[in-house]
């Protein structure tokens, strides 16, 4: 399929990439044909520095991205705890 | 064919609004004359399929060209500018319309031409294909590769850039049509390609469907899962025969 859904959502932090290390300020969050990986479809975020500039891409498989969510959650509800 | 060379760059085309946008030309070697054929990329943008794709064609006797659909959201890469497309909700119909007829123009100017110009399109550029053959003329013969979205169940998922089912220009659509499409694909799905052959049958258009058991979607890919290489090697085969029968 070829679908333009895009998901979007503000974020505040930091990437690095190929330039170093520069702000970020939202996430762009989508399901289709990759560029790069070896996939059919992938879950694609691409981390940007306003509406236009991209500056980290990842391409990862269905199965990734879930257990990346799962480990977000993880290192999250764990990670608060100990810092309250 | 005793001898297979072939040219290949990066030039430059008039596109919409006489817009200068980059595009991949590959020509055989030799004087010609050579049919034409304006090959459109699938979303993930201008990649090295597509220009693998470019080659291929002109390996068989075409002067092909490949158009960057995105270029006007550069500079950049061309996989950054597919992800600025994206973010932007995709190319306008008008412009793609547009673009398309200054790819053929350009094929028609060169001195190697015979005057004939066919269209290719894959995924996105399936539909891209399907409705720039019915909306221009000069289009001598149309292959639309498993484009999805051309028949439209939910009107909502009509855009500003994509503001029409292609299948309800169906009647300007002069060029006969060749359809290739995986019997696994869900979009266009089984019952979606049913319903497009229906219309084209249904309007006395001049087409041929082929549709491929074992196969889903972009099955030409050969770098990705969807590869199924009985399938693609009977698609390419399809394909240069069909251009041979209307572009000689």
């Amino acid at each position: 399929m070829c679908s333009y859904i895009t998901e979007k959502t503000e974020i505040f932090g930091s990437a690095k990439g190929a330039g170093g290390w520069s702000n970020v300020t939202a996430a762009h969050v989508y399901f289709d044909h990759p560029f790069h990986a070896s996939l059919d479809h992938a879950l694609s975020i691409d981390f940007m520095s306003g509406d236009t500039t991209r500056k980290v891409a990842v391409e990862m498989s269905a199965e990734s991205a879930r257990a990346l969510v799962a480990s977000i959650l993880s290192a999250l509800e764990s990670g608060e705890k100990e810092h309250a | 064919m005793s001898y297979r060379g072939m040219t290949a760059e990066i030039v430059t085309i008039t596109g919409d609004k006489g817009d200068k946008i980059k595009a991949y030309y590959a020509k055989p070697a030799g004087e010609g004359p050579f049919p034409g054929v304006v090959l459109i990329h699938h979303m993930p943008g201008w990649d090295d399929w597509t220009m693998e794709a470019v080659r291929k064609l002109a390996h068989q006797g075409f002067a092909c060209i490949a158009h960057h659909l995105y270029d006007r959201f550069g500079p950049g890469s061309p996989d950054d500018l597919a992800a600025k497309a994206r973010s932007a909700g995709g190319v306008y119909d008008d412009e793609v319309v547009g673009d398309v007829n200054g790819a053929m123009a350009f094929l028609r100017a060169q001195p190697e031409s015979n005057g004939k110009v066919g269209m290719i399109g894959f995924c996105s550029g399936g539909r891209h294909t399907f409705l720039a053959s019915s909306r221009l003329g000069g289009v001598d013969a149309a292959v639309n590769c498993w484009g999805g979205n051309i028949v439209v169940d939910d009107p909502t998922q009509l855009t500003p850039q994509r503001p029409v089912a292609p299948i309800d220009l169906t009647d300007g659509l002069k060029a006969p049509l060749l359809g290739l499409f995986g019997n696994e694909d869900k979009n266009p799905s089984p019952e979606q390609v049913n319903t497009l052959e229906a219309k084209l049958k249904a309007c006395g258009k001049s087409y041929d469907f082929h549709r491929y058991d074992g196969a889903g979607h972009a099955f030409f890919a050969a770098e990705r899962p969807a590869y199924r290489v009985e399938q693609a090697n009977d698609g390419w085969q399809k394909v240069y025969a069909f251009y041979r029968q209307h572009l000689a």
